[in-house]
């Protein structure tokens, strides 16, 4: 975990108020795995920082998506290519490694964290495929599976983009309908878990999305992951200001998290 | 690089650099042991300590503020038990620890100040100014008799120097420190953060789960060296001064106003190295202005 001074690549808008923005940060991405976070530096004038999911680390950039709700992120969809970021990361414990088949389940711009272990995923599965990077059959990774949602097609379409390279199949819901199956992640989800066996399901979004999720997935048996967002300060486990209830006690999102096991915490 | 010109001593202690990280801000230390040189500081003021365990506040602890931010963790923390078996071991050859405590009564002062008597606690500092717990340290640091009571019952309980740390959320600070100082204490740390709070406009909501929370950060700096330098005309005992602190210029005026050392709190958020900026550009300050020692500016500040 370390400060970089990086170089912005571009800092686009995607959809309607949400940017994706791309970082020449070789180190940080060689560092970084899925499931971690960065805490970035809106200015000198910002008090605190701003942490933001790692959505991919392939080619030497650090890839993020944000959506612009307040005065740091309203500052930070003003920058621009070719200008200099202040981030400090890899922060946080990430995704546990695994084989097998790993449905990914997420809303809004809780899929950021999400793509980065579709890629992960991925490029873990072309390893063994080109038999660089042998390992046990049981641990033997697939390109993972994608249930998706969004207020509307707009909020979906560029991550079903962004997923396509790395995504076995997607599943998508919409709240309107628009596109996809009408209704929440959680009104799709038993229909995908009856077509496929899945090794464990990884869930990021609105809390009563991942709640909902996590108890799907405890009915079937299936090991289920879930990443929290808090309010932080220090982002290295100092002050305490994202601390939470688990079954192992208080935990503090930003150092113990933001990935629990969803039997930890819900 | 050299640093002598930051060399002093405070309460008997000695001090690689006049500045320490605030309580509550550096959690104990190890967390920022990749940025910092911890050996490097005066020491760390270890996240408050309380005789039993404490769960904290719920809700949304923190927001950030104008130039600042409010908090309300609410003294969560493992308790003293935890500590000394646990985590004073770890950390006590990293840094010169310096444990901060809480009580609900005079007696939980004593307690702890006499648990803390032990191997590897540098100094005690007493927290009479947490405004975000109904029954720990505020009510103690707003009466100068309370005041002064949980100071002499924690100076009878141990050998190791005792800092009290003063809240600004009082009409006349130096009336406390005063109490505080004939009470025994060796040293003072002010300030503690400003009562403050939130609402959301939109929603109509209080921010904060506790409702109110302490001001911190660039924001409260004025207030700060305004209250040191009155303290510092009002006592003997020497002051570390505390608030808003971001970089050397900012120290300086704390030295200047009085204080004898500085904590930095809100700012290692943003730059979790910042400690070690200051440290630098304070030598390079000094020598700019032809001091030999950091001791040389301390009180200097002219009407
Ligand atoms: C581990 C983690 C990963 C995150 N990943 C992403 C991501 O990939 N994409 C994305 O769009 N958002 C993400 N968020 C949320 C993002 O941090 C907030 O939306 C952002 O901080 C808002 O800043 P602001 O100044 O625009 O909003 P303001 O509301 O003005 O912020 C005020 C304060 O509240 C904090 N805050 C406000 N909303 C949140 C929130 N939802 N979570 C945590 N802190 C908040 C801010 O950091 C700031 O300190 C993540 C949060 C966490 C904790
Ligand atoms: C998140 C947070 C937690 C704090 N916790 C404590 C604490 O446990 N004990 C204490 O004496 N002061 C605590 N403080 C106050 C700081 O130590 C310091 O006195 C105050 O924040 C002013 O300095 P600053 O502006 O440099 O932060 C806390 C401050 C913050 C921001
Ligand atoms: S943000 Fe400081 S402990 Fe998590």
């Amino acid at each position: 975990m370390k400060i970089f001074d990086v170089e912005i690549l571009s800092n686009d808008a995607v959809a309607a108020n949400i940017f994706r923005l791309i970082l020449d940060a070789p180190e940080l991405a060689a560092q970084a795995k899925a499931g971690q976070f960065v805490q970035v530096k809106i200015s000198d004038e910002f008090t605190l920082r701003r942490p933001f999911g790692i959505a991919s680390t392939a080619g030497g950039k650090v890839k993020i998506f944000y959506r612009q709700v307040g005065r740091g992120t309203e500052f930070l969809s003003r920058q621009r290519s070719g200008e200099r970021l202040n981030i400090l990361g890899a922060l946080g414990n990430g995704y546990t490694a695994r084989g097998g088949k790993v449905l990914l389940v997420g809303g809004g711009m809780g899929l950021a964290p999400l793509l980065c272990a579709a890629e992960t995923a991925m490029r873990n599965a072309q390893c063994v495929m080109r038999n660089e990077n042998p390992c046990p059959l049981s641990l033997v990774p697939c390109p993972s599976d994608v249930l998706m949602g969004g207020r509307n097609a707009g909020e979906v379409d560029f991550w079903q983009a962004e997923f396509r390279p790395f995504a076995e199949e997607i599943f998508l819901t919409t709240d309107d309908g628009s596109v996809g199956k009408y209704g929440f992640v959680t009104d799709a989800l038993p229909d995908v878990l009856a077509k496929k066996n899945y090794a464990a399901i990884l869930t990021c979004g609105p809390e009563v999305m991942m709640r909902g999720v996590a108890k799907l997935a405890a009915e079937k048996n299936i090991p289920c992951e879930v990443s929290f967002e808090k309010r932080m300060a220090c982002g290295l486990g100092a002050c305490l200001s994202c601390s939470i209830d688990t079954v192992n006690g208080r935990r503090k999102v930003c150092k113990d998290g933001p990935v629990f096991d969803a039997k930890e915490v819900f | 690089m050299d640093n002598s010109c930051l060399q002093t001593e405070l309460c008997g202690l000695k001090l690689n650099t006049p500045i320490f990280a605030a309580s509550g801000t550096f959690g104990f230390g190890e967390e920022f042991a990749d940025f910092v040189d911890l050996k490097r500081l005066g020491g760390v003021m270890v996240k408050c300590i309380t005789l039993k365990p404490r769960r904290g506040n719920d809700g949304v602890r923190i927001t950030e503020t104008p130039s600042g931010m409010l908090n309300a963790i609410g003294l969560e923390n493992p308790g003293i038990e935890t500590f000394l078996l646990k985590i004073l071991p770890r950390i006590k050859d990293k840094m010169n620890v310096i444990v901060n405590v809480s009580g609900s009564s005079v007696e939980d002062y004593g307690t702890l100040a006499k648990m803390l008597d032990v191997d590897g606690v540098a100094a005690i500092e007493l927290n009479i100014s947490c405004p975000n717990v109904k029954d720990g340290g505020i009510i103690f640091g707003t009466d100068e008799r309370q005041a002064a009571a949980v100071t002499a019952a924690a100076k009878r309980s141990t050998s190791k120097p005792v800092i009290v740390k003063l809240s600004p959320n009082v009409t006349d600070i130096t009336a406390i420190a005063r109490a505080v100082e004939s009470a025994g204490a060796d040293c003072l740390s002010l300030i503690n953060t400003l009562m403050g709070m939130e609402i959301n406009v939109d929603t109509w909501r209080v921010t904060l789960g506790n409702k109110t929370g302490g001001l911190s950060g660039g924001a409260i700096k004025p207030v700060a060296v305004r209250m040191v330098w009155q303290t510092a005309q009002a006592v003997n005992i020497p002051i570390i001064g505390t608030g808003g602190i971001r970089s050397a210029q900012d120290a300086a005026e704390f030295f200047l106003a009085g204080a004898a050392a500085v904590a930095v709190g809100t700012a290692n958020f943003a730059e979790p190295s910042i400690t070690m900026k200051i440290a630098d550009d304070l030598a390079a300050y000094l020598r700019g202005h032809g001091l030999k020692n950091i001791r040389e500016l301390v009180g200097k500040a002219k009407s």
